[in-house]
């Protein structure tokens, strides 16, 4: 490994890590006002995740129903289970109108009404008039809103000269001797060579981790590699505890199968072949919510009762419903049967299992998108010229539980609002800042380390054990015993870390290389996660506790931050009050 | 031939998990046995966006080429069939 003085550096007023919606639309606002920004991506950019999100953006547009952006902040406050961040979900929701507007000028298709105006389809959780009538909020691009923003920001981005890093990982973040962040370590792929960028600002912009968990939605990329270089600079992570599973992912696989198979009919069945959920919800039986569906599969496969030679999923049946119902109003789940499994599901059962699917938690910001962490001063103060925005970010606007739709909202308001705040950044910080050696070696030990020669575990077989580990021990299934030996046997995990090695040492597209320092990267916001759900002994949206089945407001209205240094947990309070409206206190979560 | 394999892999990273898990499994189980016809065809159908590989890999659009066409036909049976040898790198573990 090359000494740090040895390193060529390049210069840039902004750097951005990740290509995502946030990451894009935070360069677009920066590289149209002329800034120099560098997009650091470690797939080609189109290939970011937010390629797949299918649902759409919520915006309060009232184009097919009455709505208001104040009636979408009461929704996004009560979904979070009000651990959300009053004044940021105040942002989110006003911004939503004009940034619908402007991706709607920089091209994105958005389906129509037939007056001409953007069509706006109702989703759970929307509601007019603080808790009445089903909204009408989501805009979308047909089924591939995601799809159409990638292209939509990669292609401006272009026009506007944004300089593409494609196929760069990121290492490390460097910082000064004062905490400011100056710019990155990154490795290009192709030659495996280290360059250094030194930046004014950085912005965090890596998208989610659900790789940590062995049955997942997410594509392989999402690692978490901007949370894990956050808690490495020494930046906690904040309520990382909560983390949406969807009940029915194929099993061993992951992908969703939509809630839609069980609203048209569908019902779970058991190894026994017992339509298990009319035990845990007489009522609402397959239709009960995610959480208690989710749990319910796991307690049934954790009780013996599962499907298949090794017991370990539970049948989604809909082959009852008839072919013409299952090809005609399930196509998707169609297609996915046929490819992945080799079965019609009109026909036959599908094997799933409950699958994770999105982070509320993340790097803790404000809602200017600035990074913010316990200092002297207090419990939010700003790390200069350190941003995130995105799934990795926690501004919180989420809180406990996200409502669909404003994942997608969240990464644009807050992409550009990062830019807004880099822009008034660099106007006040024009220089770099220098750059010592010192400030860089951390980052070139964490890359010498894999260098180290000899016999050792591998990489893979690492990574699939600290993956089943967190299924099982911190997935939808949480108590204090269960999660309490979840944390022994992942520090005995990380300690193992130490001892794996690379066969392979070369340096041009040594893709294994990449893989180990994801590994490390997935190890820590493991480790954020399960150690902030083990002291959290209440249920709240996401996290549900067997051993703590209510919400525990007089405890537990703060939000977690974990710290890697100790493994050191730290709370600090919600922040209740809005901008300019009043503030929404906590209700009994029902709908 | 390995250091080709890494330089697919990471063109194998894509934006969806179902298009990672179709294209690494091919990769890992079938990608050797190509011709350089075939891997060129391969290296090819990488270049498509997103959504283009998922429309036809999960069948709801078919390549008008035919050499596409085929090898789409070949990423999908190797998704049901078993492993025809060991396969050595982290897509083991799906």
């Amino acid at each position: 490994m090359p000494a740090a003085r040895s390193l060529p550096h390049r210069h840039f007023d902004a750097l951005i890590i990740g290509a995502g919606g946030a990451g894009l639309n935070a360069a677009l606002r920066l590289a149209a006002a002329n800034l120099r920004v560098a997009v650091v991506s470690k797939v080609f950019p189109t290939r970011s995740h937010t390629v797949a999100a299918q649902g759409g953006v919520n915006a309060a547009l009232a184009n097919a129903l009455p709505d208001n952006w104040h009636w979408h902040m009461f929704d996004t406050v009560k979904g979070s289970d009000y651990l959300g961040d009053q004044d940021a979900i105040e942002t989110m929701c006003r911004e939503a109108i004009p940034t619908v507007y402007e991706l709607e000028h920089a091209g994105v298709p958005f389906s129509r009404l037939d007056n001409g105006k953007i069509y706006q389809r109702a989703f759970g959780g929307q509601s007019q008039n603080f808790g009445g009538e089903q909204a009408a909020r989501t805009c979308a691009a047909a089924d591939r809103t995601g799809h159409a923003i990638l292209h939509t920001l990669y292609q401006q981005n272009l026009r506007a000269k944004t300089h593409f890093f494609d196929e760069y990982f990121a290492v490390d973040l460097i910082r000064d001797d004062e905490g400011v962040a100056i710019g990155a370590l990154v490795l290009d792929i192709e030659s495996g060579e280290p360059l250094i960028i030194e930046a004014k600002t950085t912005l965090l912009a890596t998208g989610g981790y659900g790789q940590v968990f062995r049955t997942n939605t997410n594509a392989f990329i999402n690692t978490g590699d901007g949370m894990a270089m956050a808690l490495r600079a020494g930046v906690p992570l904040q309520d990382m505890e909560f983390y949406q599973f969807h009940p029915t992912g194929v099993a061993g696989k992951g992908m969703l199968i939509t809630e839609g198979a069980r609203g048209e009919g569908g019902y779970l069945v058991n190894g026994e072949g017992e339509r298990f959920m009319e035990r845990y919800a007489p009522k609402a039986r397959d239709l009960a919510s995610r959480d208690m569906v989710s749990r319910s599969i796991v307690t049934e496969i954790r009780e013996g009762r599962g499907c298949g030679p090794n017991k370990d999923y539970v049948l989604l049946k809909v082959d009852h419903l008839g072919a013409d119902v299952v090809h005609h109003r399930l196509p998707g789940i169609t297609d996915i049967c046929r490819v992945f499994l080799g079965i019609d599901p009109a026909k036959e059962p599908i094997p799933v299992f409950p699958t994770a699917h999105y982070a509320m938690g993340g790097i803790p910001t404000d809602r200017h998108a600035r990074v913010v962490a316990p200092a002297r001063h207090g419990p939010e103060e700003v790390v200069p010229g350190l941003y995130a925005a995105g799934e990795c970010a926690c501004v919180s606007v989420h809180g406990a539980n996200r409502l669909g739709g404003n994942s997608l909202l969240d990464i644009l308001v807050f992409g550009r609002a990062a830019g807004t705040d880099i822009l008034s950044y660099v106007a006040e910080h024009p220089n770099h800042r220098p750059m010592l050696d010192a400030h860089i070696e951390p980052a070139i030990a964490r890359l010498a380390r894999w260098e180290r020669q000899g016999e050792g575990e591998r990489v893979a077989d690492v990574k699939a054990e600290l993956r089943r580990l967190m299924e099982d021990h911190c997935g939808v299934f949480r108590d204090q015993p269960t999660m309490a030996e979840g944390v022994e046997k992942l520090k005995a995990l990380r300690e193992r870390v130490e001892g794996v090695r690379l066969r392979d040492h070369s340096q041009t597209f040594n893709t294994a290389r990449i893989e180990a320092l994801e590994l490390d990267n997935l190890v820590d916001v493991g480790m954020a996660t399960m150690m902030s759900a083990l002291h959290r002994d209440e249920s709240r949206g996401a996290h549900s506790r067997v051993d703590h089945p209510e919400r525990d407001d007089e405890r537990w209205m703060k939000h977690s931050l974990y710290l890697r240094e100790d493994d050191r947990m730290d709370y600090k309070p919600v922040r209740t009050k809005p901008l300019t409206v009043e503030s929404f206190p906590p209700k009994p979560r029902v709908y | 031939m390995e250091r080709q394999i890494q330089r697919l892999r990471w063109q194998c990273r894509r934006g969806m998990l179902e298009l990672d898990l179709l294209l690494n499994r091919f990769l890992d189980q079938r990608y050797a046995e190509l011709d350089s016809a075939g891997s060129a065809d391969f290296e090819r159908l990488l270049g498509y966006q997103d959504q283009i590989l998922q429309d036809w890999l999960l069948g709801q659009a078919v390549p008008a080429d035919p050499a596409l066409s085929r090898l789409v036909a070949a990423i999908q049976d190797c998704m049901l069939e078993g492993p025809r040898a060991s396969s050595s790198n982290a897509g083991a573990e799906r």
